[in-house]
């Protein structure tokens, strides 16, 4: 079965993007495709590759970076929730005039169409947020 | 045709169960995931509530979560099955759509 994931609430808040994972890694070891997770609204955080958590704890952006590297795993952010929270790719950070671009591995920057395009292609798209 | 419909949210600080509860129809599935797996124990102000939607709907909760909040399997309502992720998934599959009330 085909899958899309939308992750609407930030990492380190509540546990959003920690069940989105977990769901996320099950479906694929069971075999399921996902068409895409796509990040929104303060769920776009979780694609900084700026944060640095205690060494103790998870770290939830190396974690679906790792994921998506195992799965080839499409991971978008939304572009207008991921400007105003200061989520740049190189070419974002060059375009605002920004020293510094944050977009971690295996994350991509793009437009809302692909939440449409995911919940077109999905049987299911399942919604993790706040 | 049946619905999962998803709670993420303590009964006790939102009230999507309740509107969750009084939409769902006859026969669909709730899962209780996160926060929302409060709603799962015994003797609590909407506990009799969920024990009564047992007779209607099938109901779930996530053990993870049970699990990370102390819940022991003892002071959960009769008549709610626990699933793992793998189980989570498979109900989304069993299901005939998925509703997430944030």
């Amino acid at each position: 079965m085909k899958f899309g994931i939308m992750v609407s609430a930030g990492p380190y808040t509540h546990q959003a993007s920690d069940t989105a994972y977990y769901f996320t890694e099950a479906a694929l070891k069971n075999g399921h495709e996902i068409v895409r997770v796509f990040f929104y609204h303060d769920g776009v955080n979780n694609g900084t590759s700026l944060g640095v958590p205690p060494q103790d704890d998870r770290n939830i952006t190396t974690r679906w970076s790792a994921l998506a590297e195992k799965y080839d795993l499409d991971m978008v952010l939304c572009v207008a929730a991921a400007q105003r929270r200061g989520l740049l790719d190189e070419n974002e950070a060059k375009r605002a005039g920004k020293d510094v671009s944050n977009m971690a591995a295996g994350f991509n920057i793009s437009g809302l169409g692909q939440l449409i395009d995911a919940g077109i292609q999905a049987d299911r798209l399942l919604v993790f947020g706040d | 045709m049946t619905i999962l419909h998803i709670i993420n949210k303590s009964p006790f600080e939102k009230n999507s169960l309740d509107t969750c509860l009084r939409l769902a129809k006859r026969g669909s599935a709730i899962l209780l995931i996160e926060d929302g797996i409060y709603a799962a124990q015994k003797n609590t102000a909407v506990g009799n509530k969920l024990a009564a939607a047992a007779a209607t709907h099938s109901l779930y909760a996530l053990a993870p979560d049970l699990d990370a909040r102390g819940i022991g399997k003892d002071k959960i309502i009769d008549g709610i099955s626990l699933v793992d992720y793998d189980g989570f998934v498979q109900l989304t599959t069993e299901t005939s759509g998925v509703q997430s009330w944030l």
